[in-house]
């Protein structure tokens, strides 16, 4: 797992440095005791990772109105893992001390795999789940991949990079299939967006 | 658990705890969502100058679409051939479910009602989906072939109501959700186009298959370039336009050696279609079994 887990250093485009949200730049700024409840909140279909290790945090913030406002935004449309989040982020903060909390969804902009952190990368590839290499910047009309073997990540066991797409949608509206060519692996991919 | 290096810890963070927790002050509406409004927290406001029953019709559209396409595609899982294709149709359809409900939670807060009772207490007049939305699939041929034609329509339509233009920002809402959706479309168009070029270039019996659902199919396409009038503050023109549609639809036939069908669109009746909440015979089948449940017992919870 070592050897996976610790590479950053992609070696060809499709899987270069992950775009980063604008506010990761300093993320020393916004942590406070409310957020650092929040960000602990760990994703209900891998509890191995965090709201913040995957980038479905977006900030929390007080306001005289509404109290501890923690904004959270959905990883796909259907995800029926949201609703369960919010709640769980709800309860932590009362558990905490933090009485008054509305959690708020967040549509805009939407939510990338480049955001899931380096941590979320290093956490992913640890249970066996490649991380999903950098999402496709558009410029223009969505084009059709039609023909086009999709870029196949790198084997989570054996470190190979010979694997292939086996399925394109995955137990949860994240993840891909892959299998190994190498070592024989099945395993699931999070999938670029 | 809040230090980014601390262990994982089972008995802290079971997600099986975590479900069964109650979130809900003891109740769950046992149909529906039973969630909190999927709009939460975003700012609903009607933007001075757009005209409210034109968003509320638009929205209505494009989610009751999403709603019954995706009860179409969930009436296939359990029936495919493959596993991989019984995930990738239950995902497409969980995306299609996850825009449904934030569309009709768009009008519904307009107009004072939730999602679930636009999906589950409307009559079949007041659904405003195009009829391909509502066809019953012979096969798997006409499932890749109907999925590639309503995913390449929408997601033109998304890429136009999310760009940066003036007409697609008219409603920053509608616009954030199309922009949520076009990643989700992208991955359901190139899955039906992968599959329709796989029966088109394939065997003999599998190409016939393939260019008999084109033609079936094909008279409920001309739906999807109707006119609609709620679009007009959205989309300029008031169409996507099949420009973009028939470039995509183009490549995809010739990679499959398929013929693009020349019948004619379906006709309207007495100038009515989907959008005005005529539909074809298939459409009370599907509510009878999308609504029956919750409206004989519609105060049930659990």
């Amino acid at each position: 797992m070592v050897g996976p887990a610790a590479r950053q250093a992609p070696d060809d485009a499709a899987t270069a440095v992950p775009r980063r949200a604008p506010d990761e730049a300093a993320p020393a700024a916004r942590r406070t005791p409310a957020y650092d409840v929040a960000a602990a909140t760990p994703d209900p279909e891998i509890p191995t990772l965090t709201i913040e290790d995957l980038g479905i945090l977006r900030s929390v913030d007080y306001s005289p109105g509404r109290g501890t406002v923690v904004t959270i935004t959905p990883t796909y449309s259907g995800c029926p893992a949201l609703r369960e989040m919010a709640a769980d982020v709800q309860a932590r903060l009362h558990r905490a001390g933090f009485e008054r909390v509305t959690v708020a969804t967040q549509l805009s902009p939407p939510w990338s795999t480049d955001w899931i952190t380096a941590e979320g990368h290093r956490k992913l590839a640890a249970v066996g789940i490649a991380p999903p290499s950098a999402a496709p910047q558009r410029d223009g009309p969505v084009p059709l991949t039609l023909g086009v073997r999709p870029a196949s990540p790198r084997c989570p066991r054996c470190d190979s990079p010979d694997t292939r797409l086996t399925a394109q949608f995955g137990a949860t509206a994240c993840k891909s299939l892959h299998r190994c060519t190498a070592c024989g692996e099945p395993f699931e991919a999070v999938k670029p967006i | 658990m809040s230090t980014p290096d601390a262990g994982f810890d089972p008995d802290d963070d079971n997600p099986y705890d975590l479900l069964a927790e109650d979130h809900d002050a003891g109740q769950r509406w046992a149909f529906g969502t039973g969630f909190t409004d999927p709009l939460e927290g975003i700012d609903t406001s009607v933007p001075d100058g757009l005209d409210p029953g034109a968003l509320v019709r638009y929205c209505l559209a494009l989610g009751d679409d999403a709603l019954i396409y995706s009860h179409r595609l969930q009436q296939w899982v359990a029936r495919l051939p493959e596993l991989e294709e019984e995930t990738a149709v239950a995902n497409i359809a969980l995306d299609l479910l996850g825009q449904a409900r934030l569309l009709l939670a768009r009008a519904g807060g307009i107009v004072g009602q939730t999602e679930d009772q636009l999906a589950f207490f409307r009559e079949e007049k007041d659904f405003r989906n195009v009829r391909l939305a509502e066809h019953a699939d012979r096969d798997f041929a006409e499932l890749v072939v109907r999925l590639l034609l309503l995913s390449t329509w929408r997601l033109a339509l998304f890429e136009s109501l999310s760009a940066p233009s003036p007409a697609g920002r008219a409603d920053p809402v509608l616009a954030a959700i199309a922009a949520k959706g076009v990643n989700e479309l992208a991955y359901h168009r190139d899955y039906a186009a992968g599959w329709v070029v796989r029966l088109g270039d394939g065997t003999e019996l599998s190409h016939a298959k393939a260019q008999a659902a084109l033609d079936t199919l094909w008279p409920l396409a001309g739906e999807l370039f109707r006119p609609d009038p709620d679009a007009h503050p959205f989309i300029p023109g008031g169409s996507a336009g099949p420009a973009a549609f028939d470039a995509i639809l183009d490549t995809v036939l010739a990679a499959a050696g398929l013929d693009r069908p020349t019948a004619a669109p379906l006709a309207a009746v007495g100038g009515r279609a989907g959008r005005d909440g005529v539909h074809t015979e298939a459409m009370g089948y599907i509510l009878a079994e999308l609504q029956s449940v919750a409206r004989a017992h519609p105060d049930a919870t659990w």
